[in-house]
């Protein structure tokens, strides 16, 4: 195939990477600048967000469009659910308190890696999309799927950032974030708001997953590479910054696609991995960071 | 801040050692086979606590650090026929160069972005491993023969498999590192460490060089990864890519806030007790991951500051 | 939770199947554990003195319960739970009861090396056997022989015919990949074309594909028009069908793990009706549906399967009688939930396994630990297992100096959704020169 056919391809499949990690590393991207905690289990969210959906799938039998409305629905709900529930017995009896987070987090990956394993299985599983019409360019086929994922995501990252911007829970939430105390000396319920991030960003980690998981598979284990993914990204876009974090997950996802057309693939991804750590040497507080880290 | 404790920093770990030394005379077989891993391993989370306690690095790439030591021993030994302590000073050699050499870049970033410069530094050691499986064998590895595993003084040979000599080995290097460990805390040096990990800029202020501070932290913490690596590779003659892989960036994070940050023992409390959760868990369970994580969130409620911190803080609180 | 029965033919959701021989276990760790030091001072390995005639032979059972290998590790348990239940039925191993202790692994080599340790020195078992993912062979055996425990992986890697790993690790029960890749060249080279492009996982595995499988068509008038080896983590590979030739004839693939399915679906995306011929090797879809949606694409490609998954490409007796007693269809699935497919060419590894170390411990009569030597020295000089309710995979060819037994493979076309024979290799198909000879070195 011709170079810039190659370069196009590379460049639509970076899109969608880009698009479902923006929906992933956002949902990160408010726990650690609100709460400033890292959940180490943010990617079992988005692993059980594409196990839900199968399961809908499963349930509901041979309609995809059905179950993928449905799913998109109860996945995020059942995980921001669970959130709630981590956020209520263990965040809060340890304060928040940002190491003990981590090994509690990683005990809630174990846990969940393990009951998955338990109930849904060791194997691989694949859900069809909802809908199913192949794109035809010159050069190659592409799914129309694929394009529908980054006009969701879109819709996903503007419906967050007009809540974030225009409602109360939104201000609540900025609020919070930039000052803690002053928040609270506000008379802005800290706790809860806690509670509403922490199930935000599980939620929208699992909405990741339900979009993901007709262009990929669900399995137990996926969950690893989405947790690395948005954390680098929220990084590398700066903390507590949403144009941020937007910005690095397309820079990431579609850089990654661009380099493996020059290089073989190990040597691309080394080289993609060494240019974006190489932003943040140069620029430590990420590309739009505004608090010192 | 009085205490009995505070007179002698010496006490405990001495207590510590002696009772290690004595263990492998009452120990069942099985549980002295233990005890020489998990050992190998404290000495990877001392070395980790050594950046991530007493300098406040947070870093989530530690395992290429292990896997410097892991490769430079056990390729040296493989391909160069090193002898085994050659092989051994090497692999803790190729730790620090690494530590050295991705400290003065990593170290411009502080708190997250060096978390994150470090996590990515460490996938590029994990992929350059794979792309060089010519030599390295990739993810599946190598062993290493038991002939080269031998120390040869004179006329005398002694195998490394021999258990004993292992288990003394590994208490050894263990204990090298322990006391290092103690005794930075204490020195200068690591008072420096502290105050910087506390409030960098006033430390600054003071006329401190803390990129140099914090550079020897992390150059010293490589170094003792990689002798970690190196043991584990000579030891149990095994390498493999596994090593470098994220899972052993997270496994000494974990051991060191189980035990407790920027303890002496809490290292190895929280290796050992990872170890016996897991051989526990499986015992009783396969689904013995569960057990693990649940385990591990109560002990965060109990043990805020892990283990050996909490302890500490109780103890100090009875005292005064 | 209530001890479950040892009836391998329900499928268990809930991982918990060993209940019962845990607590065994977790009673004699406890034991351990209570530090009777005089008692359980012995250090190093003792052989477990046998009292009595029906004294069983305690056979260590390594496995992947959990990590990325889960879903080959719970068939390999439920073929080896049905190989030990026939064999106690039809009288045992010389009488003698097998007992099966089992222990997860986690497909880690670090925990694959623990775990050896606790076979040999914790729960005193005669063998272990069951390994599968390359790099936990490789880290578990060195510690195998260092306690002098004869070690039968199911694993299918080259590691052990290489001669890289030591006298007491052996493969009797399954073919290695340098057999299975050579013996599928000539088919390709004649049948499908002789340019061909390789896609590959970045692995040793995929390694071992890519050297032995471009030697063996090379030496055949085959041309590899590219080499595409597939770094671990990747999940999306659209952009890497972008860089096959024009010019090739045939893609030769053989992508493991989870993303699978995706890799088949981007690659109808990418070649619609334009493509080239496929061949896959069937691990790329052990435990998967070929009817699943989005591995339409697959309809008339090839497949090497080591053992038919369905049942009419191997029509004897013996692979019936074996089909029926691990609990598997004739489509290849779970006796009690159709959609739960099987890991068919790998698991009977397991089964031949249990009946290889049968065979080694009555023709050496072996009866403890002290005999070790004359079983391993008897298996060695073993030449052949012959097919039947023993080898229901078919005969083998045992090459005592690497340890490593040969058979014949199978290729499938897939054809309406299912598999279907369409040639079977002999034995010389595969056979190549040893590289090495354990029989050489020191027990």
């Amino acid at each position: 195939m011709s170079f810039g056919a190659q370069l196009f391809l590379a460049v639509l499949e970076g899109t969608v990477t880009a698009s479902v990690l923006a929906v992933t590393a956002l949902g990160l991207s408010l726990v650690f600048g609100v709460m400033r905690v890292v959940n180490v289990a943010h990617g079992e969210f988005f692993m059980l967000g594409a196990v839900i959906a199968w399961s809908v799938a499963f349930t509901v039998g041979d309609m995809p469009l059905v179950s993928f409305l449905i799913a998109l629905i109860v996945g995020p709900l059942v995980v921001g659910g669970i959130a709630v529930a981590v956020d209520w017995l263990i965040l809060k009896r340890i304060d928040y308190n940002p190491e003990g987070t981590i090994v509690a987090t990683i005990g809630l990956l174990y846990i969940i890696q393990q009951a998955t394993l338990i109930l849904y299985g060791p194997e691989a599983r694949a859900v069809e999309p909802p809908f199913y019409f192949l794109i035809q360019f010159p050069w190659f086929g592409y799914s129309g799927y694929k394009l529908i994922v980054v006009g969701i995501s879109l819709m996903l990252l503007l419906g967050t950032w007009y809540g974030l911007t225009r409602t109360r829970l939104g201000l609540y939430m900025r609020a919070t974030q930039y000052d803690r105390e002053i928040a609270q000396a506000f008379g802005i319920p800290v706790r809860r708001v806690y509670a509403a991030v922490f199930a935000l960003g599980g939620g929208l980690a699992a909405i990741a997953g339900v979009l993901v998981v007709p262009i990929q598979q669900a399995h137990y284990l996926m969950g690893h590479n989405p947790l690395l993914m948005s954390f680098i990204v929220v990084i590398v876009g700066g903390l507590g910054s949403l144009r941020g974090t937007l910005l690095a997950a397309f820079v990431i996802g579609i850089s990654d696609g661009v380099i493996s057309v020059f290089f073989t693939p190990t040597l691309a991804k080394i080289v993609a991995t060494l240019l974006v750590s190489l932003v943040l040497v140069v620029r430590p507080a990420g590309l739009f960071g505004e608090t010192e880290p | 801040m009085t205490g009995r404790k505070q007179d002698n920093p010496w006490r405990t770990p001495m207590i510590v050692l002696v009772l290690l030394l004595a263990a492998q005379f009452v120990l069942p077989a099985y549980h002295h086979g233990n005890l020489t891993r998990i050992m190998v391993f404290a000495v990877f989370a001392i070395g980790y606590n050594l950046a991530f306690g007493y300098a406040g690095l947070l870093s989530l790439g530690h395992a290429m650090f292990f896997a410097a030591g892991l490769y430079g021993a056990g390729m040296s030994a493989h391909f160069l026929g090193f002898s085994m302590p050659l092989a051994f000073l090497f692999g803790g050699l190729c730790g620090l160069v690494l530590a050295l050499a991705v400290g003065l870049v990593a170290l411009r970033t502080r708190g997250v972005s060096f978390m994150i410069v470090t996590l990515m530094f460490s996938q590029v050691g994990f992929l350059t491993i794979l792309y060089f499986n010519e030599f390295t064998r990739g993810d599946e590895g190598f062993v290493l023969a038991q002939e080269i595993r031998q120390l040869r003084f004179g006329e005398t040979v002694l195998s490394l498999t021999d258990p004993t000599l292992r288990y003394n080995l590994a208490l050894g290097l263990f204990a090298a590192s322990y006391l290092l460990g103690v005794a930075l805390l204490r020195s200068p040096i690591g008072r420096v460490l502290v105050a910087l990990r506390e409030n960098e800029s006033r430390v600054q202020m003071l006329g401190y060089n803390t990129f140099g501070y914090r550079l020897l932290a992390l150059s010293i913490s490589g170094a003792l990864s990689g002798l970690s690596g190196a043991a584990y590779a000579l030891l149990f003659a095994y390498v493999g890519a596994t090593f470098a892989a994220t899972q052993y960036s997270i496994y000494p994070l974990l051991w060191v806030l189980l035990g407790g940050v920027g303890t002496a023992l809490g290292p190895l409390i929280g290796t050992g007790l990872m170890f016996y959760l897991v051989d526990f868990a499986s015992e009783i369970t396969s689904s013995y991951l569960i057990v693990v994580g649940v385990v591990l969130v109560l002990l965060v409620i109990v043990f805020p500051k892990g283990v050996i911190g909490t302890l500490q803080e109780k103890w100090r609180g009875l005292r005064s | 939770m209530t001890g479950k029965s040892d009836d391998h033919r329900k499928v268990r959701k809930v991982g918990d199947s060993a209940f019962g021989v845990s607590r065994r276990a977790a009673i004699k760790g406890a034991g351990a554990l209570a530090g009777v030091a005089a008692a359980a001072s012995l250090t190093g390995f003792t052989a477990r003195a046998h009292s009595g005639s029906d004294a069983p032979i305690r056979i260590g059972f390594q496995v992947h319960r959990t990590g990325i290998g889960a879903a080959y590790g719970r068939w390999y348990e439920r073929t080896s739970r049905a190989a030990v239940d026939y064999i106690n039925e039809t009288g045992g191993i010389g009488g003698h009861p097998i007992e099966l202790v089992i222990e997860d692994d986690g497909t880690d080599p670090k925990r694959g090396a623990e775990v050896v340790e606790k076979f040999a020195i914790q729960h005193k078992v005669d063998f272990v056997f069951g390994t599968l993912f390359s790099h936990v062979v490789i880290g578990s055996a060195p510690r195998a022989g260092e306690l002098k425990m004869p070690y039968f992986v199911v694993s299918e890697g080259h590691h052990v015919a290489s001669g890289k790993l030591n006298r007491y690790v052996f493969q009797p029960g399954i073919t290695d990949v340098r057999q299975q890749v050579i013996s599928m060249a000539p088919w390709i080279t004649s049948n499908l074309g002789k340019k061909i492009a390789m896609i590959f996982p970045d692995f040793a595995f995929g390694h071992d594909h890519r050297d032995f499988f471009s030697a063996a068509a090379g030496s055949l008038g085959g041309e590899i028009t590219t080499l595409l080896p597939i770094p671990p983590t990747e999940s999306s590979f659209t952009k890497y069908f972008a860089k096959i030739p024009s010019s090739t004839e045939v893609i030769y693939h053989v992508m493991v793990g989870p993303a699978v399915l995706t890799f088949v679906k981007e690659m109808g995306e990418f070649f619609g009706n334009n493509r080239p011929e496929l061949f896959g090797f069937i691990d790329s879809l052990e435990a998967v549906d070929i009817a699943s949606p989005g591995l339409d694409y697959l309809e008339g490609s090839y497949f090497w399967e080591a053992m038919p998954r369905y049942a009419d490409g191997l029509p004897t007796a013996a692979a019936a009688f074996y089909r029926d007693k691990v609990g598997v269809d004739a489509n290849g699935a779970s006796m009690s939930d159709s959609k739960d497919v099987a890991t068919f060419s790998h698991m009977f590894g397991c089964w031949e396994t249990l009946y290889v170390i049968k065979a080694a411990v009555e023709q050496s009569g072996y009866r403890s630990g002290k005999d070790k030597v004359a079983l391993i020295e008897t298996l060695e000089n073993m030449k052949w297992f012959n097919e039947g309710i023993a080898h229901p995979q078919g005969g083998k060819q045992f090459v005592g100096q690497i340890h490593q037994s040969f058979g014949r493979q199978f290729i499938s076309k897939v054809e309406n959704k299912r598999l279907k024979v369409v040639h079977t290799t002999t034995i010389e198909d595969g056979l190549y020169e040893p590289e090495a000879d354990y029989t050489k070195q020191a027990l």
